[in-house]
């Protein structure tokens, strides 16, 4: 029993890592219906450049401050670069240019900095565990799961609580009727590539802290996010959140139970299952036919 | 451009001819007053400590070499090619090396770089001296129960290490019960997880739990917490660093205390900061020799490397600087730079004296040496003892 305790928060633990990702994957698609690719890899650019901070002696807050500025800027740099050219042509072609903006930012970053595996210095988060009736929690899981959850109750209040909420909300339902009606499209596009590229930085600070830094760190956690965000419902940041987090549970189960090999074949069919009984996701809106 | 008719074939196939014999003439013309040897490693990548180490110790090695006046009055020329850590540039690098016109090749530094590369040079028939490469597979094959010819390693091999490993944690830790846990994406680690399990058993000791991850895995904690479950004294871990110190770290945050054992995978100074220093006490490792042996031999070759590269040399570059020494010797006895009177020396090596142990091969072209205990103190690597496997 404690053991499956245990699992479960191991899961919990990494279903908030997930679902930080995928929050912003998910704020991105909502409003511009792009799949942005290159978000793990925006994670990947925060990371090192919190890494380079830590390492010049800053702490964990101005750390964490310089890498979201930084990345909140790329965000906006990229989308006006890779993307408000193509989007308006074809979502096809907005995806493509997003792979693109991927491994361009992958193998940019492995030149200049190799490939090798790099940790932030142990005393930017000093670690410490706690033991609840037998489970064990670390700090850092704690902190992982705060800032999850701070960062959706923040983004749900943008979205339905302010003006530039109200715009994107607008440009998300039809971008051409939003502009005749006055909304800066530009304007609320790169304004949700500046928030969501920021929360990436964050993101990916944390999971640097976690798991180390390298220039592929953003792959597969990117990927996993992608589908967290699927699961959950494409387009809803709590359905995100929810579906990160019971990706990673289901992965520490399956793991748990002897299939350590078998865990993402498992999630995956999971995940299968679900679209084929739900497919708009957990929390996802039904698609309404425009006629 | 089309060849027809009688006479266009002719000139079709002369032209192909002096195609041939040029490639030939820039292969043994290049020979003329240098030896070249390929030098083909992990330059970035996975595993780019263990290639850089090695390399880095190849190449002093031939450095010394010609300050002394080189092999049989020429130069050692080596020709350094970086595999990216990946099987299939391990094997273009080799195909390089070979239409550069190498008598042999040093490298690469893992056993599935090897694999990839042999295949070319057994075709060529270019001598292949692998320095980290520690599975059994690599110069034996298993499968048509043949030697092959043309590889040679100067490591130890898998088997030795967890026989070593499963002797010390049994008769000098006194430990009986253990769990196994191993990359399962990667035959060097499987490898010595299975071996391990069958030395430690023969001694009369148990293995509690069995568990595995996968190379691309972060998250370590499942298979950690059922191996807790089970109550083992002591983990075996034969994995890479990068792994390693990521499994250790999650270990140790889960309170799981116990010791901690693994093999030459561990040896890069990266494995410290990525597990941190109080974690890894009571880690212990089998490697191929210790910075801290105080023979002459080992102080010199610390000494020089130090100089040169400002770091302490890990088991790589020792085993690389032996390589190089080794390739030399193997050329001075076969009196020509000739890739099969190489070969051949090679095969009759006998008590050549390394930084890394006596070598002779065995009739594997495996070497018989002493294995060391490392043990992890305050972040630094500690000599506990060497013993010697039985064949």
């Amino acid at each position: 029993m404690q053991d499956l305790l245990q699992q479960l928060l191991n899961g919990l633990s990494q279903g908030s890592i997930y679902a930080l990702i995928a929050v912003g994957y998910t704020m991105i698609y909502g409003i511009i219906q792009l799949i942005n690719f290159a978000h793990g890899d925006v994670i990947m650019v925060g990371a090192y450049v919190a890494l380079g901070a830590a390492l010049m002696g800053f702490g964990f807050i101005p750390s964490l401050i310089l890498a979201m500025i930084t990345c909140a800027i790329l965000g906006v740099v990229i989308e006006r670069v890779a993307y408000r050219k193509v989007r308006p042509v074809s979502r096809l072609a907005a995806l493509t240019s997003a792979i693109g903006v991927s491994l361009f930012l992958q193998y940019t970053m492995m030149y200049f900095l190799g490939a090798d595996i790099r940790s932030f210095p142990a005393d930017i988060l000093p670690e410490r565990t706690y033991t609840l009736g037998g489970v064990i929690v670390t700090n850092k899981d704690l902190l992982v799961l705060g800032t999850t959850l701070v960062l959706v109750i923040i983004l749900q209040f943008i979205i339905f609580r302010t003006r530039t909420g109200k715009a994107m909300r607008a440009v998300s339902f039809d971008g051409q009727a939003a502009q005749l009606m006055g909304i800066n499209v530009n304007y609320t596009v790169a304004f949700t590539f500046f928030i969501g590229s920021a929360m990436a930085a964050a993101a990916g600070m944390l999971y640097g802290i976690c798991f180390n830094v390298q220039p592929l760190m953003g792959l597969m956690p990117g990927l996993k996010a992608f589908i967290a965000a699927v699961l959950g419902g494409i387009g809803s940041v709590p359905g995100a959140m929810l579906g990160g987090i019971l990706l990673g549970m289901t992965e520490s189960l399956v793991a748990a139970f002897g299939g350590s090999m078998y865990r993402d074949a498992v999630a995956f069919i999971i995940l299968i299952l679900i679209l084929l009984i739900r497919p708009t996701g957990l929390l996802g809106k039904g698609v309404q036919e425009k006629v | 451009m089309k060849f027809r008719g009688k006479w266009g074939k002719s000139v079709a196939f002369l032209t192909v001819m002096i195609f041939v014999l040029g490639v030939f003439a820039a292969g043994c013309g290049g020979g003329g007053d240098t030896i070249k040897i390929g030098v083909n490693y992990e330059l970035s990548g996975q595993v780019a400590t263990y290639g850089t180490s090695c390399k880095n110790g190849v190449m002093l090695a031939f450095d010394e070499i010609n300050k002394d006046g080189g092999v049989l009055g020429k130069e050692i020329e080596g020709l350094v090619q970086d595999n990216k850590s990946q099987n299939r540039e391990a094997r273009n690098v080799a195909e390089k090396l070979v239409s550069k016109g190498v008598v042999a090749v040093i490298g690469p530094a893992t056993t599935g770089n090897v694999q990839a590369e042999e295949p070319v040079l057994t075709k060529s028939k270019i001598p292949l001296l692998a320095t980290a490469a520690t599975a059994p597979e690599v110069t034996y094959d298993e499968k048509n129960k043949k030697v092959r010819d043309y590889v040679f390693r100067v490591c130890i091999i898998d088997p030795d290490q967890s026989q070593v490993v499963s002797n010390y944690l049994h008769d000098e830790l006194n430990l009986k019960n253990g769990a196994i846990m191993v990359d399962k994406n990667n035959d060097y680690s499987v490898g010595l997880g299975r071996t391990f399990k069958e030395f430690f058993t023969d001694k009369g000791g148990k293995i509690v739990a069995e568990e595995g991850f996968i190379d691309t895995d972060t998250v370590f904690k499942p298979q950690l917490t059922s191996i807790a479950a089970k109550k083992p004294d002591f983990i075996y871990i034969p994995a890479y660093y990068n792994q390693v110190g990521m499994v250790i770290k999650q270990a140790r945050e889960l309170d799981i205390d116990i010791p901690i054992l693994g093999a030459d995978g561990w040896d890069s100074p990266e494995l410290v900061s990525l597990a941190g220093v109080n974690n890894l006490s009571q880690c212990y490792f089998t490697n191929h020799y210790s910075v801290e042996d105080p023979s002459e031999r080992i102080q010199h070759f610390v000494k020089a490397y130090e100089e040169k590269h400002g770091t302490t040399p890990d088991a790589f570059a020792a085993l690389g600087y032996d390589a190089g020494y080794l390739m030399a010797e193997a050329i001075k006895q076969a009196g020509e730079a000739n890739p099969q009177k190489i070969k051949d020396a090679m095969a009759n090596i006998k008590d050549f004296e390394g930084v890394t142990g006596k070598l002779s091969f065995d009739e594997k072209h495996n070497p018989i040496k002493e294995v060391s205990i490392i043990e992890m103190v305050d972040g630094k690597q500690k000599l506990i003892t060497k013993m010697q496997p039985v064949h």
